[in-house]
């Protein structure tokens, strides 16, 4: 009987295992890697000279064989992963800088303006109409919880009117308790619950900000768009004061010859509520495609306070009462520098962002 | 939802032109929001019989088709494949004007001329049916030659597609908004033609009903109709559905259909023949029943599903066996209708509870005509009347109908209509104008609220089909919406409400806008990336770690929130550098997501059914993130970028340390923005990691992306990042001397310590500035030297050699506190 072909295949092994471990640059590694692994190798060599075997002998001999080329081969992946690892770390180590060292007046930029993004030029000009008409400014979340976000605005759970938003639900808690918001609405009962509880009211703000609508982007719509929602919690308000104060808004944003009209809508948190429709800008009101020919277009949402919300924030609506009116950031800029495709606003284009200032 | 102005008509006398009812339903609150002629130019269009057919050749799209129209045989070419001979057809003749203005000539193609058109439903603009010829024997007995409009009794029409908002039930049908009309315009509301039983056999004699669940089922009405011929409706009924957008099926289903669309009620006919014990039972169905729908779905009922606070019941109708027909309100069940062979008919008109249609609706997905008009709320008092105006509808195509006396009527809970008092000084308070008392009156009862005079004002009784109004306070204020509406929002006045308190931004506000202005003066382009990223970009940063997910994302895309806007920003960045508009500074102003278990400061909000649960919430963190892809930028000028911030923001000194880069960041270009004072961290300034640029661009690796992430929520909080003091120092007069040191610093003093050591060593400081670091050949291993220009000044004396020097010996004793030797 001749001696088995691997014989010996420990001890080749084992030599292989050791060359790989001494191996101590990728370039040396990329070197040997035909010889160690490859069709060159000891191990492949001895495949080949199994053909010699009995069928029993070959099977048994074949999977011994497999096992050693399974032991080279991890080996020299691991050592390759380690040598790799090695020269990342040198290659940083070589490019390390000390920030703390950086002389700033040595970094010489040439001058050339940078330009804000249409969604901030609208809401800086939106928030300072209303600056100037004495409301203050509020910032809110933009995860949500159900109670917020609907039940506290008069909305329960399952209720139909949920259909009116399309809702991104967050996996936290129960199903559906957590929302990204599809509204700046929840933040009204923020600013309400804050002030009963500080017992600062009355309450004149507006509270811009994004949201987000389970709808498939458009020319028209993102996932993503900015409101600004208006609150006012005072004594004595009245729907007439509503009216006025979209009014004023109006004209102040838009310009003098832009009026405002409100038709009856639904909001479960408002009630009366209603639609604010402007004039078309485009055509100042005698009709054009934009405004489907009728002169109007159609803005926002406003309406005097439900008293179902105060209840629920535990204002008392016998002495107290208020309005909120919300509608589009993104909108009133699409209008203003009329933005075709609503989907550059997010495409970060520097072509169609160095023309705003 | 499509209302026909002809069907108006029958209820209300209406002004012209179409332009100004339509502003009056907007005004209303039925926002139409498109309008369409029907039945116009058709004069020219007669009704033909099909009484050949033939292939022509090298054609096989379109056949000639030999039809007569009264005078003999005429060919036309015609594309349609779904008639055969003998039916009849609408045929428009050569010089025929369609409607849109489409004018028929005679046409030779491929050797075959053809005299007319044979048109579909659609391009005779008479519903959205294109799939083939209108077959008129399916609607009509046709005569040949007859005029169409004479044969379908077709008048010339206006749909108007009207939005009704979901707090007017009592609108979703052509009488509700005729109502609102009749008011408005103060004119009288005629109401429709209805049948009463005519034979003496009473109901229970031949059927039985009953409520099981009276929560789920207010009200169940059954009408037990006899000698029921199952046929074509009247061309004018089935014209009305066509105008409303539905198809006609039978003169049964389309009457039920017919008075849904009339009177906003529901009914359900069934076969009489396939409910056993002729029973119909409303209860609760079991966990676990199933039921298939009419749509071939077999539906588990009573399983609660993941929508929040939901039960899981169902109501549904059972008959005498107890076998399920259907989801009470919601669809019917695939064995019980009306067919060819149906003689007996029980007609279901009920009232059911609007929360359940709605959750089981929801539950289901399971939206039909019936299930949005009871989960907005139909009248519970409805139900005979809508069964009288079927029985009147259906008599028109079966004369010999028979309708057993005393229909059976089961009640359960019904929601009582609420009584409400109505002060003027409530009007006065909410609108801000009184309205006269007659006015009020009058719109009231318009809509049938029950009004009585009391002392200060009005007593109130809201009609039963109004679920939409509530109780007490909350009654008070829909009650003045509705009188609000029907008088006109525009006619209430406008006022400019005024208060003493001022408006104005927070400190966080304002310090936004100026980070704002200044990032952009400094040459950065502001950009919005995506909030919702893929699981891979979340794991290319941040593997392993928990992340804030969207349960119903619009694509796995966009399924997990943000934890950096580093990853989009460098996006954004590549997408304009592979276009060659690359060499630019993009900054965002953004909110970035931390889920609550992986954070120590989640953010805790009320939450649950009814807000009775705190809830953790992801940290949302406020951050402007900067990427410097100008060519040779590099962790450099982000450091000046930031010191250019720095100085604008006012802040008293933040040092720049070297530490561990967090994800994204170059691990060796990277320091943190420390507040020296407070000692907390402002954000981080350095280099994008080269390895995130080349895993998610194409961009070459040479690139170095500059990259500045500061943390708003800490730059915002003055007890975080240090104000320098408002306070201001007039220079001194006398000159100030300059003197430059170069000092030998350990690597690992921070040339930002030294500096401070440097300006505490004398009162004499003015300012202290590094301008060189030197490291190489002459300095040892470990060390490098930084060179500063101070400048000394006095405000009482021109500064004495000796002063100078002391000062100086004093700057080389504090630097050499720190290891530092003078060079
Ligand atoms: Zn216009």
């Amino acid at each position: 009987m001749s001696p088995s072909p691997l014989a010996q295949l420990d001890q080749q092994t084992a030599e292989l295992l050791s060359t790989i471990d001494a191996l101590t640059s990728l370039d040396a590694l990329r070197d040997v890697e035909a010889t160690l692994t490859g069709k060159r190798s000891v191990l492949a060599a001895l495949q080949k000279s199994l053909g010699s075997l009995e069928p029993d002998e070959r099977r048994a001999a074949g999977a011994e064989l497999q096992e050693a080329r399974r032991v080279v081969t991890a080996a020299f992946d691991e050592r390759r992963r380690l040598l790799e690892r090695d020269a990342r770390l040198e290659s940083l180590e070589s490019d390390r800088l000390d920030l703390g060292d950086v002389v700033t007046p040595d970094v010489v930029r040439p001058l050339a303006p940078g330009h804000p993004s249409l969604v901030a030029i609208t809401q800086r000009e939106l928030e300072d109409v209303f600056v100037a008409m004495g409301f203050t400014v509020a910032d809110g979340p933009e995860v949500e919880t159900d109670w917020y976000n609907f039940e506290a605005l008069n909305i329960p759970p399952a209720h139909p009117a949920r259909g009116m938003w399309d809702t991104f639900y967050v996996d936290l808690g129960e199903p559906e308790t957590v929302v990204l918001r599809t509204h700046t609405s929840p933040s009204q009962i923020h600013l309400m619950e804050e002030a009963v509880a500080k017992g600062t009211l009355p309450i004149h703000a507006v509270m811009p900000g994004r949201c987000f609508r389970r709808d498939t982007p458009d020319a028209s719509h993102l996932y993503a768009f900015h409101q600004i929602e208006g609150l006012v919690v005072d004594r004595g308000i009245t729907f007439g004061d509503l009216a006025g104060t979209i009014e004023t808004f109006t004209r102040a944003y838009f310009g003098p010859d832009i009026t405002s009209r409100l038709r009856p809508g639904y909001f479960p948190f408002t009630e009366p509520s209603a639609e604010f429709e402007v004039t078309c800008t485009i055509c100042r009101g005698e009709g054009c495609r934009t405004c489907s020919f009728t002169g109007w277009i159609e803005l926002g949402g406003c309406g005097v306070l439900d008293p179902a919300v105060f209840d629920a924030v535990g204002i008392d609506s016998t002495q107290w009462s208020g309005f909120a009116f919300g509608f589009g950031v993104d909108r009133c800029g699409q209008m203003r520098h009329q933005l075709t495709d609503m989907r550059a606003l997010t495409e970060n284009d520097t072509r169609f962002l160095e023309q705003l200032s | 939802m499509k209302i026909s102005l002809a069907w108006l008509r029958e209820f209300v006398d209406l002004p012209e032109p179409v332009s100004e009812l339509q502003e009056i339903l907007s005004d209303l609150g039925l926002v139409v929001e498109g309008t369409e002629t029907v039945g116009e130019s058709l004069d020219d269009v007669v009704v033909a019989r099909v009484d050949e057919i033939r292939a022509i050749k090298g054609a096989d799209r379109v056949r000639l088709v030999v039809v007569d129209a009264g005078d003999g045989p005429l060919e036309i070419v015609c594309g349609a494949m779904n008639f055969e001979v003998g039916n009849y057809v609408p045929l428009a003749p050569v010089g025929a004007v369609l409607p849109g203005g489409f004018e028929i000539a005679a046409r030779t193609m491929r050797g075959v001329t053809s005299h007319g058109m044979l048109c579909s439903s659609r391009e005779l603009r008479m519903s959205d049916d294109h799939q083939g010829l209108m077959i008129l024997d399916d609607l009509i007995e046709p005569h040949v030659g007859e005029r169409l409009l004479d044969a379908l009794a077709l008048t010339p029409d206006v749909i108007f597609d009207i939005s009704v908002e979901g707090n007017r039930p009592d609108a979703w049908s052509i009488e509700g908004v005729a109502r609102d009309l009749a008011v408005r315009l103060r004119r009288p509301l005629r109401g429709p033609v209805l049948a009463s039983p005519n034979v003496t056999e009473t109901s229970d004699s031949f059927a039985k009903a009953g409520i099981d669940d009276p929560e789920s089922c207010g009200r169940l009405t059954v009408s037990v109709l006899r000698n029921v011929r199952v046929a074509l409706s009247p061309s004018w009924v089935a014209q009305r559905l066509q105008h409303a957008g539905m198809r006609p099926i039978s003169n049964v289903v389309d009457a039920s259909n017919f008075v849904m669309l009339e009177l906003g009620q529901p009914t359900h006919p069934y076969d009489a023949a396939s409910v056993a014990g002729h029973t119909i039972r409303v209860r609760r169905a079991r966990p676990g029943e199933t039921l298939t729908t009419l749509d071939g779905v077999e539906r588990v009922l009573a399983t609660p599903g993941r929508g929040l606070g939901d039960t899981g019941e169902d109501c549904v109708i059972v008959d005498g066996d107890d076998q399920i027909l259907g989801l009470a309100g919601v669809m019917g069940g695939a064995s019980s209708g009306t067919s060819d062979e149906t003689s007996d008919v029980l007609l279901e008109a009920a009232f059911f509870d609007p929360m359940t249609i709605a959750r089981s609706s929801k539950r289901h997905g399971l939206r039909s005509e019936a299930s949005h008009r009871f989960e907005r709320g139909v009248d519970p008092e409805l139900g005979l009347r809508a069964a009288a105006r079927f029985v009147a509808v259906l008599q028109e195509s079966v004369p010999e109908l028979e309708w057993l006396a005393a229909p059976l009527d089961v009640r359960g809970d019904v929601p009582v209509p609420p009584t409400l008092t109505l002060d003027d000084d409530d009007l006065k308070g909410l609108l801000g104008i009184t309205i006269d008392r007659d006015d009020l009156t009058s719109i009231l009862s318009g809509m049938d609220f029950t009004v009585s005079e009391r002392d200060g004002g009005l007593e109130v009784t809201a009609p039963s089909r109004r679920l939409d109004i509530r109780s007490g306070h909350l009654g008070r204020a829909d009650v003045i919406e509705e009188i609000a509406r029907i008088y006109s929002y525009r006619r209430i006045p406008r006022h400019n409400p005024a208060w003493p308190e001022v408006g104005g931004l927070t400190e966080r506000q304002m310090l936004r806008r100026h980070l704002r202005d200044v990032i952009v003066d400094a040459g950065a382009f502001e950009a919005w990336t995506p909030s919702l990223g893929s699981d891979a970009d979340f794991d290319l940063l941040y593997p392993g770690r928990e992340r804030v997910r969207i349960t119903n994302p619009l694509s796995s895309d966009e399924s997990v929130l943000r934890a950096t806007m580093i990853t989009g920003l460098v996006r954004a960045w590549a997408r304009n550098f592979e276009r060659g508009t690359g060499d630019v500074v993009m900054a965002e102003f953004g909110v970035v997501f931390e889920h609550p278990s992986e954070t120590s400061a989640p953010h805790v909000a009320r939450g649950g059914v009814g807000g009775a649960l705190t809830l953790n919430l992801p940290r949302e963190n406020e951050r402007l993130t900067v990427i410097l892809g100008r060519p040779d930028d590099d962790a450099r000028s982000a450091v000046a970028l930031w010191r250019l911030l720095e100085g604008r923001l006012g802040l008293d000194d933040v040092v720049v340390r070297a530490s561990e880069a967090p994800a994204g960041l170059h691990p060796t270009r990277t320091g943190t923005l420390v507040d020296r004072a407070s000692g907390r961290t402002l954000g981080f300034v350095g280099e994008v990691d080269g390895e995130l640029v080349g895993a998610i661009t194409t961009v070459p690796g040479v690139r170095r992306l500059g990259l500045l992430d500061i943390d708003l929520d800490a730059v915002a909080d003055p007890d975080v990042a240090i104000r320098r003091s408002p306070l201001v120092r007039v220079p001194g007069r006398f000159p100030s001397a300059v003197i430059d040191l170069a000092f030998v610093t350990p690597r690992t003093v921070h040339a930002a310590d030294l500096e401070f050591a440097l300006r505490g060593a004398s009162d004499l400081i003015e300012s202290v500035e590094l301008f060189d670091v030197y490291e190489g050949p002459g300095l040892s291993e470990g060390s490098r030297s930084l060179a500063y220009n101070v400048r000394f000044s006095s405000s009482e004396r021109t500064l004495s050699d000796q002063e100078i020097s002391e000062a100086r010996a004093a700057l080389i004793a504090a630097a050499s506190s720190l290891g530092a030797q003078l060079r």
